[in-house]
C-alpha cells in the first residue's frame, strides 16, 4: 500500500487542526470550558479506539478496560507527584505499565470466549481498583491528588499518535490475522494462525493506550480515586464503542465525541441527565443494534474509500 | 486510500471544535453585573454518593426560596445553578470549569465529598471564586498538601482531630473504659482522622486498644468484622463515620450480643439513625455533635419542621449542611457589599460566630470552622445533653 | 464459638445472593443474556415491600408475596419492552441495552423519590438466641427458611410442572422446542417472571435483614449475585444456590480475618480462578465448540 502518500496529509490535518485550536485558546477565543471538553473529548476517542482494537478488530469482549485506565493514572500520577520526573516519562510508564497489566490479565483470560472472557475481564479490573484502594502509598479510598499538567498539546498529540498506531495495526498483517480471529477463530486456527499470540498483542496494545490515556486523565483532573475506575466506568468506554459501531474506528471516534458532548452539556439538567443517558442507550441498541455507524468507516458514506479494511462485515 | 479516511475524520473533528468555539463567543454577556446573584452547586445528584449530594440539594433549593421570599440578598435575587458531578472526580472538575467559566457565577457550593471537593480546588483558586463545601471534611479540601491554605475554598462541615481529643478524654475520664476498639470508615479521611487522633489521645491517657478495624462506605454486612471485634472483648467500641453505615453497625452489633457503649461523631448525627438501628439498640451510645436536632429552641428546630413540611421527611446532617452553607455566603455576600471574589472570600474569613443550624460558626486560619462540640446521649432514641466542650 | 458464629453471618448473606443469582441464572440459562438490571429489579422489589408495610400496614408475608407479584409483572414488562426485540440482535448489543435498562431503573427510581436511604421498620422480632456461644437471631433462621422454601418451589416448577418442562425444553434447544409446539416467547416471559419474583423476595429479605434500602443498593449484589451463578455453573439451578452460600460464606471469612477491605476483591478472585480453571462452574458440564 501507498503508505506514504497517506502518512503526510492525514499529518497535516491533524497539525492543521492542532494549530487552529491551539491559537484559540491561547488568544482566550476559547475559554476553559471548551478547552476541558475537547481535552476530555481527546481522552475519550482514546479509550474508544484503544477498545475498538480489542472488541471491534480482534473480537474480544473485554469490558473491564478501566482498570488499565487506572493502572496508567495511578503510575503516572507516582512518576510524577512522588518521583518528580517529567510529564513525558509519566505518560510512558503510564502506557508501559498497563501493557504489562494487560498481558498479565490477557495471557490467562484470552482462552476464554464471549461472555465469559466479559466476566473475567470485569472481574480483573474490579481487582485492580480493590488493589489500589488498599494501597495507602497511594491514598488508600481517600485518593491522591495530582498537579494539572495535561495540556490540549499533549492530549492532541497522544491521540494523533494513538490513531496511527492503530490504523497501521489493522492494517498490517497483524491487524488481518486479528481480523480473522473475530471472523471465525476456530477457521484461523485451523489455517495456522496462532490466535492466542495476536489476541494477547491486541489486548496489551489496547491496554497500552488505555494507560496513555489514564495519564492525561489523571494529570487533567486534579485528584484520581479508586472509585472513578468502577465497572461503569467500563462501561462508559464500552458504550462509546458499541454505539459508534462494532468495527468501525470512526463509530468509535464519533461515538465518543457525541457522548462527551451529551454528557457535558446534560451537566445542567441533574434530574433527568442519567434518564436521558439510559434511554439513548436503549432507543439506540433497539433500533440501531449495530450502533450508529454499523461497520462502515465515515469515508464510506462518501463513496470515496470502500475497501473494508478496518471494518469487515461482522459476526457470521 | 486512508487518507481521506483520516481527513475526514479530522474534518469531522475541528468541525466540532469549531462550533463550540463559535458558541464560546456568544455567552459572555451575562456576567456579575446584573440584578440576580448567580450561585452554582456542583453536587453529587447521580452514581455511588447520590444519597449525600441530593439531601444537600433539596435544603439548598430550600434555603435559596426561603431568601429569595425575603427580598434576595442585597435585594438581588439568588439564581441557583445546579450541575451534577456523578459522585466522579472527573466530572466535578469539568463541572466547576462549566460553572465558572460558562456560568460565571459568583461562588460555587460542594461537593458534598471531600474527594470531589478537592478535584475543584484549583478552579477556584484559578477563577477567585470562593467555593465552600458542605461535607467535605478532608483536611485537603482547605489546605493544600504543601501546607499552604487554599485561598479560595472552606467548610461548613466539623473536621476535626478535635473531636478524636474530645472523645478520648470522655471515654477516659468519664466512663473509665480501658479496652477498647475502633471500627473506621476507611473511604473517608474525616473517620480516618477522628481515628488517629482518637487513638493517640486514648494512648497518651493510658487507655489499650485492642482491636482496630475498617470498613468501606456503602457496605451493608458488618457482621463479620463485629464477630471479630467482639471476640477482642473491648469495653468500648469508638464507630467513626456517616449514620448511613453507623446505623446498621449499631444494630448489627447489638444483635450480636456487643452491649459495651458505643460513640461517634457529628457524622452520625441524623434522625434516619434511630430508624436504621432502632431506638432500643441505640441506647448506651454516645455522639459528638455541634448542635442537636433535639434543641428547642435553636434555628435547628425551625429548619427541622420547614424542611418537613417541604418534601414530607426529616432533614439529615447533610440537608442540615446544605442549608447552613448557603446562610454562611448570603451573611458573606451581604457582608462584602460586592460581588466581587476576592472581597466575599475576605468577609468569609471574617465569618463571627455566626449563628447557624449546625452551630455557632466562626473560621480558622486554616479555613476550618471553629464550633464548639456536646456530647449527647442516646435514649430511648432521643438525643440527651451530656457536657459541652469548648475548643 | 467465633467461627460458627461467622458460619452463620456467612450463610444468610449467601442466602440473599443466592437468591437474587437464581434469576440470573435463569434468564442466562434461556436466552443467554446477563441480564444487568436484575439487580434493580431486587432494588424495586425492595421498595415495594417498604411501601406496603409502611403505607399499606401489611405484615412480612404479604408484603412479600404482594413484591413478588409485583417483580414478577414488571420483570415480564422489562423483557417485552426492551430485551423481546433484541433476541437476534448480538450479544453485546443486548449487554448495552441492559445495561442502559439497569440505569433506567435506578434513575426512575431516584427521580420518582430521590436517592435518600430509607430505614425499613421492624416487621419481625430481631431477638436472637444462643447457640453453641454464637448468637443466632430470629431473622437468619427466617432468611435462610424462606430462602429455602423458594428454592424447593423453584425446583418444584421447574422440573414437575409443564411451564418448567417448556423452559427447560427452550433453553436446551429453542428452535427444536419451537417446532415441538411450545410457545417460546410465553416461556421466556414465565421465566422472567420467576427469576424477577425471586429477586423480589430477595428484596425484602434484605430490607428486613439489612434496614437500609436505596435506589443504588442494587448494583453491587447484582454483581456479587451474577459472579455466585458463574461460580456455580451459569444456568444451572442448584449452582447458583450453591454460588451464592460459597460466595456469602466466602466473603465473610475474609473479613473474619480481618481483611474486610480485601472481601470483594476475594469474590472476584474466585471468579478468575472458575473461569480459568473450570470457566463451567461447579456444576457445569464442558462443552465442545464446534465449527
Amino acid at each position: 500500500m501507498k503508505k506514504s502518500k497517506q502518512f503526510w496529509p492525514f499529518v497535516i490535518a491533524a497539525v492543521l487542526v492542532y494549530v487552529v485550536v491551539q491559537v484559540l485558546i491561547s488568544n482566550g477565543m476559547m475559554n476553559q470550558f471548551y478547552s476541558n471538553t475537547l481535552i476530555l473529548i481527546a481522552i475519550n476517542i482514546i479509550l474508544a479506539v484503544s477498545l475498538h482494537l480489542v472488541i471491534g478488530i480482534t473480537g474480544q469482549f473485554s469490558i473491564g478496560h478501566a482498570g488499565f485506565l487506572a493502572v496508567g493514572a495511578y503510575l503516572s500520577a507516582i512518576v510524577t507527584m512522588k518521583l518528580h520526573l517529567p510529564f513525558i516519562v509519566a505518560i510512558l510508564v503510564g502506557g508501559i505499565v498497563a501493557a504489562l497489566a494487560g498481558l498479565i490479565v490477557g495471557i490467562p483470560s484470552l482462552r476464554l470466549k464471549g461472555d465469559y472472557l466479559a466476566i473475567a475481564t470485569l472481574g480483573f479490573a474490579e481487582i485492580i481498583r480493590i488493589v489500589f484502594l488498599n494501597i495507602d502509598y497511594v491514598g488508600g479510598a481517600a485518593g491522591m491528588q495530582v498537579t494539572h499538567l495535561t495540556t490540549w498539546t499533549y492530549a492532541f498529540f497522544c491521540l494523533v499518535v494513538t490513531i496511527i498506531v492503530i490504523v497501521n495495526f489493522t492494517n498490517s498483517r497483524h491487524g488481518i490475522a486479528a481480523i480473522s480471529v473475530r471472523e471465525n477463530e476456530i477457521a484461523s486456527d485451523a489455517m495456522g494462525i496462532n490466535t492466542t499470540y495476536y489476541k494477547v498483542v491486541a489486548f496489551a496494545l489496547g491496554s497500552f493506550f488505555a494507560g496513555v490515556a489514564g495519564a492525561l486523565y489523571a494529570h487533567n483532573f486534579y485528584i484520581i480515586q479508586p472509585s472513578q475506575f468502577g465497572f461503569l466506568k467500563s462501561f462508559d468506554i464500552l458504550i462509546f464503542v458499541v454505539l459508534g459501531g462494532l468495527g468501525s474506528l470512526s463509530g468509535a471516534v464519533l461515538s465518543a465525541i457525541l457522548l462527551t458532548v451529551v454528557s457535558t452539556y446534560l451537566q445542567g439538567y441533574p434530574e433527568t441527565r442519567m434518564i436521558i443517558y439510559s434511554l439513548v442507550l436503549i432507543l439506540v441498541m433497539l433500533y440501531r443494534p449495530k450502533g450508529l455507524m454499523g461497520t462502515m468507516e465515515i469515508t464510506d458514506y462518501f463513496k470515496l474509500w470502500r475497501t473494508p479494511k478496518g471494518g469487515g462485515q461482522h459476526g457470521k | 486510500m486512508k487518507t481521506k479516511k483520516f481527513a475526514s475524520l479530522f474534518l469531522a473533528t475541528s468541525l466540532l471544535a469549531g462550533i463550540l468555539a463559535g458558541c464560546s463567543s456568544g455567552d459572555e454577556g451575562s456576567s456579575k453585573g446584573g440584578d440576580t446573584i448567580k450561585i452554582g452547586a456542583n453536587l453529587e445528584l447521580s452514581g455511588a454518593v447520590a444519597s449525600y449530594g441530593s439531601s444537600e440539594a433539596e435544603a439548598i433549593d430550600l434555603a435559596v426560596e426561603e431568601i429569595n421570599a425575603a427580598g434576595g440578598i442585597n435585594g438581588k435575587k439568588i439564581e441557583l445553578i445546579k450541575v451534577d458531578n456523578k459522585s466522579d472526580a472527573a466530572e466535578a472538575t469539568s463541572a466547576a470549569i462549566k460553572l465558572t467559566s460558562q456560568d460565571k457565577v459568583t461562588a460555587i457550593i460542594g461537593a458534598a465529598t471531600s474527594g470531589n471537593s478537592v478535584a475543584q480546588v484549583q478552579i477556584a483558586t484559578d477563577n477567585k471564586t470562593p467555593m465552600i463545601s458542605p461535607s467535605g471534611t478532608s483536611t485537603t479540601v482547605t489546605v493544600g498538601e504543601d501546607g499552604k491554605v487554599n485561598p479560595f475554598t472552606f467548610r461548613t462541615a466539623f473536621i476535626d482531630p478535635f473531636q478524636g481529643t474530645v472523645a478520648a478524654n470522655f471515654a477516659a475520664n468519664t466512663l473509665k473504659v480501658k479496652n477498647v476498639a475502633v471500627f473506621a470508615d476507611n473511604a473517608s479521611d474525616y473517620a480516618k482522622g477522628l481515628a488517629s487522633s482518637f487513638i493517640k489521645d486514648f494512648e497518651a491517657a493510658g487507655g489499650k486498644i485492642v482491636a482496630k478495624e475498617s470498613y468501606v462506605a456503602k457496605d451493608t454486612d458488618f457482621r463479620s468484622t463485629l464477630t471479630r471485634i467482639k471476640a477482642a472483648n473491648p469495653d468500648f467500641i469508638f464507630i467513626p463515620g456517616y449514620y448511613e453505615e453507623v446505623g446498621l453497625i449499631v444494630k448489627q452489633a447489638r444483635e450480636l450480643g456487643i452491649t459495651v457503649p458505643l460513640m461517634g461523631a457529628d457524622g452520625w448525627d441524623s434522625p434516619t439513625i434511630v430508624d436504621l438501628a432502632g431506638a432500643a439498640a441505640l441506647n448506651n451510645t454516645y455522639i459528638i455533635t455541634a448542635y442537636s436536632s433535639e434543641d428547642p429552641d435553636g434555628l435547628a428546630k425551625s429548619f427541622a419542621e420547614k424542611f418537613k413540611a417541604k418534601y414530607g421527611k426529616d432533614p439529615n446532617s447533610f440537608s442540615a449542611l446544605g442549608y447552613d452553607t448557603v446562610y454562611l455566603l448570603k451573611d458573606a455576600i451581604e457582608r462584602a457589599d460586592s460581588l466581587d471574589g476576592t472581597k466575599i472570600r475576605d468577609a468569609i474569613e471574617a465569618t463571627d460566630n455566626l449563628e447557624l443550624v449546625t452551630g455557632l460558626y466562626s473560621v480558622d486560619e486554616n479555613h476550618h470552622p471553629i464550633k464548639s462540640a456536646t456530647i449527647i446521649e442516646f435514649v430511648d432514641g432521643n438525643q440527651v445533653f451530656k457536657t459541652k466542650v469548648n475548643p | 464459638m467465633e467461627w460458627i458464629q461467622q458460619l452463620i453471618n456467612g450463610i444468610s448473606l449467601g442466602s440473599i445472593y443466592a437468591l437474587i443469582a437464581l434469576g440470573y441464572t435463569m434468564v442466562y440459562g434461556i436466552i443467554k443474556l446477563i441480564n444487568f438490571a436484575h439487580g434493580d429489579v431486587f432494588m424495586v422489589g425492595s421498595f415495594i415491600g417498604f411501601y406496603s408495610i409502611t403505607v399499606f400496614g401489611l405484615g412480612f408475608f404479604p408484603a412479600l408475596i404482594l413484591s413478588m407479584a409485583a417483580c414478577a409483572l414488571f420483570g415480564v414488562i422489562i423483557e417485552r419492552i426492551a430485551y423481546k426485540r433484541l433476541r437476534n440482535a448480538t450479544r453485546i448489543a443486548a449487554l448495552i441495552t441492559a445495561i442502559g435498562v439497569s440505569l433506567f431503573i435506578e434513575y426512575g427510581v431516584i427521580y420518582i423519590r430521590g436517592a435518600q436511604p430509607e430505614a425499613y421498620p421492624d416487621v419481625f422480632s430481631n431477638r436472637s438466641f444462643e447457640f453453641l456461644g454464637a448468637h443466632i437471631s430470629i431473622q437468619s433462621i427466617l432468611i435462610l427458611s424462606v430462602s429455602v422454601v423458594l428454592m424447593i418451589l423453584l425446583q418444584f416448577i421447574v422440573h414437575k410442572t409443564k411451564t418448567g418442562k417448556a423452559m427447560r425444553a427452550v433453553s436446551h434447544d429453542t428452535e427444536a422446542a419451537k417446532l415441538m409446539g411450545i410457545n417460546v416467547d410465553n416461556t421466556i416471559s414465565a421465566t422472567f417472571a420467576i427469576g424477577s419474583a425471586l429477586a423480589g423476595a430477595a428484596g425484602v429479605i434484605f430490607g428486613v435483614y439489612y434496614t437500609k434500602i436505596d435506589p443504588l443498593m442494587g448494583v453491587i449484589p447484582g454483581v456479587k449475585a451474577f459472579v455466585a451463578a458463574v461460580l456455580g455453573g451459569i444456568g444451572i439451578i442448584p449452582g447458583a444456590m450453591v454460588g451464592g452460600l460459597v460466595l456469602g460464606v466466602v466473603e465473610t471469612f475474609v473479613s473474619a480475618l480481618g481483611f474486610s477491605l480485601w472481601r470483594d476483591a476475594a469474590a472476584f478472585v474466585i471468579l478468575i480462578l472458575i473461569l480459568i480453571f473450570r470457566p463451567s462452574g461447579i456444576f457445569g458440564k464442558n462443552t465442545r465448540e464446534k465449527v
